[in-house]
């Protein structure tokens, strides 16, 4: 029938569903590229006569620029550039929600390892031996790297002048924002306690670690213009903040998404892309940069490291009465996202509890310690560490089982968050502690056999010096609340264009948006969703770039609820605008086109009852229907900033961990054995890759409880461990098994029901761990990570 | 200088090499073969694993002029390399531990693609369809080095213990999946091999 519009189509009565729809476990559309090594990341990008780019960072944290000397670098063979500050075209500063942070140091450095100077040079140790040759004089000043330091009453300032909008409302100029929650009255519930408990914990400063290194490709353009070829997590965010610095107007700024190495918060921010545009600019050449390990732990922001403090109150019979708590977030030298992690922090410090007296108050600080924004759990993974801590003191000085006493304090749907919000979606809290402490332990003393000991399987495996006479077991169990999506008032949304079309004989439906893949699998559900809702089988994923509208961020656990949303949405459309290309054209052959639902599935138009009215390819012939549309969720609210009252989140999420951990208390090392996960998705779009990012997050989470850490001189404010050497990852023989139990209870306000995931398994983890040594040694340990002289006592 | 070296199968030239620059640098940036991954460039993330003369090794690592008259494989190779073990060893994988890839068979082989980069027509290796199979590919910057790393082991040892897998990729970090789909990969693989004998 393909081409013709007349006569009923014989040739279809009866419908079949489509395959490879929402709710299959699907494998991704890139997955054979990144198995042959053909995928191009941001770091593979390459063109004919190529320079490299370089920056030279400070080598100390803060200090007034006195000069610099450029000559003898400019002056080597092969040198095409060496740019500072003055040689900026336009904006000095960017910034995501504030522009405080320089492109290039001028007047001052205010963090160790701030970029300086450029260079771009024909071979990349050409560029690095000539930004080497830069001279730079540094009059030094004193440096701010706690709360004690940044708001004694004569501290230095990190920041003169301030004139963003928190200034205003804070108590010290080095406090970036403050966010305090009153509820109820705590002082007078306090007096209802049997039992008070008070805790002091100390989170460190967590890495992103992505492997893909900060990379990419700026080509200059002939109408004055730059092609930017990058890895980032926001195109259209990065957009903003670069045009103005190049002095562009957006649409001569054309940026193209390159293969991500992976995020996680870390590539929020930007890093090289103003540096290698200045560089293609000014040098007339395409500019590679790729950041090795070393420069990396410098050119992105880290996870806030902070310290909290908490009081909690219970009655004999196990209810919480209060809570009480300060939390202080370290933001280093500029304002990145700190405000955004302030507000989570306080909002969701109380974890998934009902305590209706609580006194809240989060502060973020400018130090001169590097700067700290976005990464995975974003506030509320710090403190989940220590309300988490709190609940097992708590439960210990009642003689209450831990997970009895979680579950008895557990938030429920209906809860009333310390803001104010109600808790309007499914908050399974006490099934999914239920869930992980119901699994089946792991076999004790595995290492033990006939032969004897199987060192491999002790802690500290091959390296180690014992045979178990010194290892005890601990468990521990945790669980925690993190809210989905850009909350506070922000307005979020995502845009995506849909197109359907016949090409070969079929009809193919192309998906573009402008959203960042990083890992997560984004990919394959874009195409999942577009199967479901047009009933295709052939998707094609068009590249992410800034010719589509915005699609936010793929942070925050939203990309899923935001962009899957948008397709959704727009599909909807497209599915109308074919329906009456259908009617137009079949309508008269067949009564079922004007009275019944009509669906779009296995290639045909179908009603709700199963018959088959017309093939998409009869439909459609030579016509494409193409559709882009915006996906908003609800609106949210600022918080108030006495009361920190407010509908403040769009969404939240919850999962739990039991840790089983086995300790050498000789050695001071820590072997994890299990650490289970049970989480609640909402739904599972693709539930193959929402167990690899429970994973994932889980071990993100292990890495902080024993080994991850960017120590920071408090003396000096430098970094003294930016290398894959002496900053610790997890590697495979430090990662148990994850075994992962995913509820779905649809949130009825999101698109399918789902929920965000990547995000919360990355806060209970820590602290079940931590717990778990905690139960295994008797020790206090409030302090990420635990490092064996923790646990030695040397 | 000049080095020449053979890579995936073809013999290959590279001029005007620095002193200083890695394997990786001229597979990536002089051979156009970019599937070795530049993660750290330290030794620590085994990203940039490929095997010289059969051996598994970080090329960051290792100076380009070391491998002058030597046998590399990259990612870009395996599937090839994985098919002409095959032909050597048909169905029998390496369990006596008598194989591995002696100098003479990576001499006698050559890919047959002409162009390493597109594998155009490439089969994938076993252990690259187990990788996509088992969902152990999130962001995959870490899986050309684990593949390499994964299909050696499997060709010293057809039916690795958890164990074993644990310490042949102990040296491959991966910050996205938290390893259990990349076990889940290993396993399938050596049981298609299993099944195939
Ligand atoms: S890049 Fe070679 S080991 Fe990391
Ligand atoms: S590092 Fe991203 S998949 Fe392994």
């Amino acid at each position: 029938m393909a081409g013709t519009t007349t006569g009923i189509p014989a040739n279809v009565t009866q419908g079949s569903k489509t395959k490879g729809g929402v709710g299959e476990s699907m494998l991704r559309p890139d997955g054979t590229l990144k198995v042959t090594g053909e995928f191009a990341y941001s770091s593979d990008m390459w063109h004919e006569e190529m320079l490299w780019g370089q920056a030279l960072r400070s080598t100390v944290a803060h200090a007034e620029i006195v000069s610099i000397d450029t000559s003898e670098a400019l002056a080597m063979s092969g040198v095409y550039a060496v740019l500072t500050a003055d040689d900026l075209p336009a904006a000095k500063n960017y910034g995501m929600e504030y522009q405080d942070t320089p492109v290039l140091a001028y007047g001052k450095v205010r963090h160790h390892g701030e970029p300086i100077a450029l260079v771009a040079a024909d071979h990349p140790e050409t560029a690095r031996r000539a930004a080497a040759k830069i001279k730079i004089e540094y009059r030094e000043l004193p440096v701010i790297t706690d709360e004690a330091s940044a708001t004694a009453p004569d501290a230095v300032l990190v920041h003169e002048n301030r004139g963003d909008h928190h200034a205003g409302h804070v108590p010290h100029p080095n406090i970036v924002h403050r966010q305090p929650i009153i509820r109820g009255d705590a002082a007078e519930a306090a007096k209802k306690a049997d039992v008070i408990v008070k805790g002091e914990y100390t989170f460190g400063m967590q890495d992103q670690a992505f492997l893909g290194p900060e990379s990419g490709l700026a080509v200059p353009a002939e109408d004055g213009g730059v092609d930017l070829y990058v890895a980032t997590q926001w195109l259209h965010s990065d957009l903003k903040q670069i045009a103005p610095c190049l002095g562009l107007p957006e649409e001569k700024v054309r940026m193209t998404m390159a293969g991500v190495g992976g995020a996680f918060g870390g590539r929020e921010d930007i890093s090289m892309q103003i540096l290698a545009s200045v560089l293609a600019l000014r040098t007339g050449k395409p500019v590679k940069m790729v950041y090795n390990r070393y420069e990396s732990f410098f050119g992105h922001v880290h996870r806030h490291p902070a310290k909290l403090y908490y009081e909690h109150g219970a009655t004999r019979d196990g209810k919480l009465t209060h809570m009480k708590c300060k939390i202080v977030l370290d933001g280093g030298a500029y304002m990145s996202s700190t405000p955004s992690v302030v507000g989570n922090a306080s909002s969701l410090s109380v974890g998934p509890y009902v305590i209706d007296d609580v006194e809240i108050e989060a502060i973020g600080l400018y130090t001169n310690n590097p700067p700290c924004g976005a990464m995975r759990g974003f506030g509320a993974v710090q403190a989940c560490f220590a309300y988490e801590a709190q609940m097992d003191k708590v439960a210990a000085e009642l003689g209450m089982d831990p997970v009895e006493f979680r579950q008895k304090n557990a938030m429920e749907q209906g809860t009333i968050m310390p803001t104010g919000q109600p808790v309007d979606s499914p908050a399974p809290v006490a099934e999914l502690l239920r869930r992980v402490k119901a699994r089946p332990m792991p076999p004790e003393r595995q290492w033990e056999s006939s032969e004897g000991a199987d060192v491999r399987a002790l802690p500290g495996g091959l390296s180690n010096t014992t045979h178990g006479e010194g290892v005890v077991r601990g468990v521990g169990y945790a669980v925690g609340i993190k809210n989905v999506g850009f909350s506070e008032g922000f307005d979020d949304y995502s845009t995506a264009k849909i197109r359907i079309e016949v090409i070969n004989g079929e009809a193919v439906a192309t998906v573009h948006t402008a959203a960042a893949e990083v890992g997560q699998g984004g990919v394959t559900i874009h195409a999942q969703i577009a199967r479901t809702e047009l009933g295709v089988q052939q998707v094609t994923i068009a590249p992410a770039d800034t010719q589509v509208g915005s699609a936010g961020s793929t942070s925050a656990g939203r990309q899923t609820y935001m962009t899957g949303g948008a397709i959704k949405n727009s599909c909807e459309i497209v599915r109308e605008k074919v329906l009456e290309i259908g009617r137009r054209k079949f309508g008269s052959y067949h009564p079922a086109w004007a009275s019944a639902e009509l669906l779009l599935e296995g290639g045909k138009v179908v009603t709700d009852g199963g018959e088959a009215l017309a093939s998409l390819v009869d439909v459609l012939e030579d016509e494409a229907v193409e559709v882009e549309e915006e996906f908003r969720h609800r609106p949210t609210q600022a918080f108030d900033l006495r009361t920190g009252q407010g509908n403040g989140h769009v969404q939240y999420a919850f999962a739990a961990h039991r840790a089983v951990v086995e300790v050498d208390t000789e050695l001071g090392l820590v072997k994890v054995i299990e650490l289970a996960c049970a989480q609640d998705v909402g739904k599972a779009v693709n539930p193959l890759s929402v167990i690899g990012q429970i994973q994932g997050g889980t071990t993100q989470g292990l890495g902080v409880a024993v080994m991850e850490e960017i120590i920071v001189d408090p003396k000096t404010a430098k970094v003294k461990n930016p290398s894959f050497t002496d900053y610790l990852l997890p590697t495979i023989l430090d990662t148990p098994t994850i075994p992962v139990d995913y509820l779905e209870l649809a949130d009825p306000h999101a698109p399918y029901g789902v929920r965000g995931i990547g995000e919360a398994p990355t806060l209970s983890s820590t602290p079940a761990v931590l717990a778990a040594i905690r139960a295994a040694t008797g020790l206090e340990l409030n302090k990420t990570p635990v490092r064996p002289e923790h646990l030695t006592g040397t | 200088m000049r080095v020449n070296f053979t890579v995936n199968g073809r013999p290959q030239e590279a001029d005007d090499v620095w002193e200083g620059e890695s394997l990786l640098y001229v597979l990536r940036e002089r051979m156009g073969l970019p599937g070795s991954k530049n993660a750290c460039e330290q030794g620590e993330c085994g990203s940039c694993t490929v095997r010289l003369d059969g051996v598994p090794v970080c090329s960051c690592l290792v100076a380009a002029g070391q491998v002058e008259g030597r046998e590399v494989t990259t990612v870009e190779g395996l599937a090839d390399y994985a098919k002409h073990r095959q032909s050597a060893h048909p169905g029998g994988g390496c369990a006596s531990g008598a194989c591995g890839t002696s100098l003479q068979d990576a001499q006698q082989w050559t890919a047959k693609g002409q162009d390493g980069q597109t594998g155009e027509g490439t089969e994938l290796s076993p252990i690259q369809q187990a990788f996509i199979d088992a969902g152990a590919v999130q962001c995959g910057f870490c899986t050309p080095g684990l593949l390499v790393a994964a299909d050696e082991l499997l060709e010293r040892n057809d039916q690795p213990s958890d164990a074993d897998i644990r310490e042949a990729l102990s040296g491959n970090l991966c910050r996205c999946t938290g390893y259990e789909k990349i076990l889940d990969a290993v396993r399938l693989a050596a049981a298609r091999q299993g099944e195939a004998v």
